[in-house]
């Protein structure tokens, strides 16, 4: 189990030095730096001024350099400036992670509500119209494009029906109109992480069901719901805990899309603002910390997944 | 080579082809008749509009958001063009980055897992691993950021800039994202077809490398690809509409069904229909393809019919 850990926090460890590197040259290879921006504003400057800012800020480094620089700052929780929203880097990036998790947070609860459930009965009701029609809503879920059903949802509950905002803050504080807000989003995304889950409990209990084990519990007099709960349902909790995990990413990637529909000011609208507005120093340092939770994320899980799974542990 | 001629009729007798009465469920019939007639429609649907004089091109404000009629079945968009000229040529846009998309993924994942199984060891293991972290990756915020990139940084010339290489641009961007899937099914078919008795016994009856893998592993991986290929192609296509959505895949004035839906937010309040087609669009598009890789896939595992 130690080995196994450390393992997988040093190969978590690698992936997010990775990404934070390909991402800083990514950057780096980015139109427009800060000092083009600057020269565009003021034609009086020289390139022996630019030389000179350059060598000021430390550009004129090799990019090996530069990113050592870098890495050392963040680890350091010195994230730097925004030149987009003229405030430190921390001050926009703290709040808006905290606003995205609140909306993938809620979102993946109700997920997981309706998918246990609802995938439960599926897999005993294999075939039945219920199942069938279930199966057409994930299929549904998987296919649809996250950012079209957010619209869709704008036009129907906030232009023809007029029940719900259809984006942007809350006018006045208090926590109805937070709540109204935040329906509709949440609602897609909850569709978007519901698929994927219900799939995976479905054929998972199926797959239990058949399993010798079962047949013994029912020998043994042992009830459906005993069946279900004790018996076959532990036997696809490990994975589950690995699938919701894998989840994550897309769901973060469909908060990027669904937040920006919505003007909800998450993370997702703060990488795409950043990246539309030329603030790439910004937008790197969003995108990893994003990154970094999801990876991070997924490390618990298979913390979790070892913890629950003896040959995973043994393996 | 030695005896090739002499092997090749005692190991026809291994089947290499799955036993008859494994067949396309309807469903996955229907699936590649959605799409064939998607790509027919979008291939010879726009110049048959333009000889029935509907405009897709030149702006007209005085006919700006027209409600359906008789010279616009669907409409007018908020520059006064023809909804269903648009989206019909965003379907070709669509349906070429689902296709190249498909063939760029499975072409990449393909060569990653044979590779890595045949290589073994240290290759294998960082290959894989390289897959499952690309797996679990948030892709959406990654590709933004890829997409943004100006080709001229990368030696490109600046004219280059069209609609063909933004088309080129996503597929590579999917291929680059979208591999992994492709890869493990060809690892473990690969590795698992290695120790297989069919392949072992034509070795050792001196078959070589080559008529093996077109013997042996191509027909018995043509499965799994296929059904890797056709969940990709609704992946490029899902990946192309979002980032032309966010105005970073395919730039207007060329349509497709995902910048068509931006222009389509700024003006819900006004006309809330013009949202609903190309999702529509991209919804059946994508259905169909996933539909065909679910369909192939029971195909491929007779096992998954039953559950």
């Amino acid at each position: 189990m130690g080995a196994y850990l450390v393992r997988r926090g040093l190969e978590t460890a690698a992936s997010m030095l990775l990404v934070a590197f390909l991402l800083f040259v990514l950057v780096d290879l980015m139109p427009g730096d800060p000092l083009d921006l600057m020269l565009q504003a003021d034609p009086r400057l020289t390139s022996a001024d630019i030389a000179r800012l350059k060598a000021l800020y430390g550009l004129d480094r090799p990019l090996l350099e530069r990113f050592g620089t870098w890495l050392s700052d963040v680890l350091r929780g010195e994230f730097g400036y925004s030149r987009l929203y003229s405030v430190p880097v921390a001050e926009i990036l703290w709040p808006r992670l905290a606003s995205t998790l609140l909306l993938l947070g809620t979102s993946l609860l109700f997920a997981v509500l309706a998918a246990l459930p609802l995938g439960v009965l599926a897999a005993l009701r294999a075939g039945s119209l219920l199942d069938r029609m279930l199966n057409v809503f994930a299929f549904f879920g998987l296919s649809v494009p996250s950012f079209w059903l957010a619209l869709l949802a704008i036009v129907v509950f906030a232009v023809l029906l007029g029940w719900l905002p259809a984006g942007g803050e809350p006018a006045e504080p208090g926590l109805v109109p937070v709540v109204r807000h935040m329906v509709l989003p949440v609602s897609v995304l909850a569709l978007l992480a519901f698929a994927p889950l219900f799939r995976f409990l479905r054929a998972g209990l199926r797959e239990a069901l058949r399993e010798p084990f079962v047949r013994t519990a029912r020998a043994k007099g042992a009830g459906t719901a005993r069946v279900v709960f004790f018996h076959a349902l532990p036997q696809a909790t490990p994975t589950l805990v690995t699938i919701l995990a894998l989840q994550l990413g897309g769901l973060f990637s469909g908060a990027l899309a669904v937040e920006t529909v919505f003007g909800w000011l998450g993370m997702g609208r703060l990488i795409y603002e950043a990246i539309m507005g030329n603030d790439y120093h910004l937008a790197l340092v969003a995108v990893w910390v994003g990154t970094a939770a999801v990876l991070l994320a997924n490390l618990a899980a298979d913390v979790l997944h070892a913890r629950l799974d003896p040959r995973v542990r043994l393996g | 080579m030695r005896g090739s001629i002499r092997v090749s009729g005692s190991v026809e007798t291994f089947p290499a082809q799955p036993p008859s009465g494994r067949r396309v469920r309807p469903r996955g019939i229907a699936a590649l008749a959605v799409l064939c007639v998607l790509a027919l429609v979008c291939a010879f649907g726009p110049p048959l509009c333009r000889m029935l004089g509907l405009d897709g091109e030149s702006i007209d404000l005085a006919r700006r958001l027209a409600p359906p009629g008789p010279h616009a079945p669907l409409g007018t968009d908020e520059l006064g063009r023809d909804l269903l000229v648009r989206l019909l040529e965003g379907g070709r846009i669509s349906l070429a980055v689902g296709v190249g998309g498909a063939l760029a993924t499975t072409l990449l994942g393909t060569l990653l897992g044979v590779w890595a199984a045949l290589a073994r060891g240290t290759i294998d293991a960082l290959v894989m691993r390289i897959g499952d972290v690309l797996l679990a990756l948030p892709l959406l915020p990654l590709l933004v950021v890829l997409a943004a990139l100006d080709p001229g940084e990368l030696g490109l010339p600046a004219e280059l800039d069209s609609t063909a290489l933004e088309v080129g641009r996503i597929v590579l961007l999917v291929a680059l994202f979208g591999w992994p899937a492709t890869a493990r099914l060809v690892r473990a078919g690969t590795l698992s077809l290695e120790s297989a008795e069919f392949v072992r016994a034509a070795r050792a009856l001196g078959a070589s490398p080559m008529w093996v893998a077109r013997r042996h592993l191509v027909p018995n991986l043509a499965g799994p690809l296929g059904v890797a290929a056709a969940l990709a192609a609704g992946q490029a296509i899902l990946a192309e509409s979002v980032l032309s959505f966010l105005g970073l895949g395919i730039r207007p004035p060329a349509a497709s069904w995902g910048n068509m839906l931006s222009h389509a937010q700024e003006v819900m309040w006004q006309a809330p229909l013009l949202a609903l087609w190309p999702g529509l669009a991209i919804l059946l598009a994508v259905i169909a393809w996933n539909a065909l890789g679910d369909a192939l896939a029971e195909r491929a595992d007779p096992r998954a019919r039953r559950r």
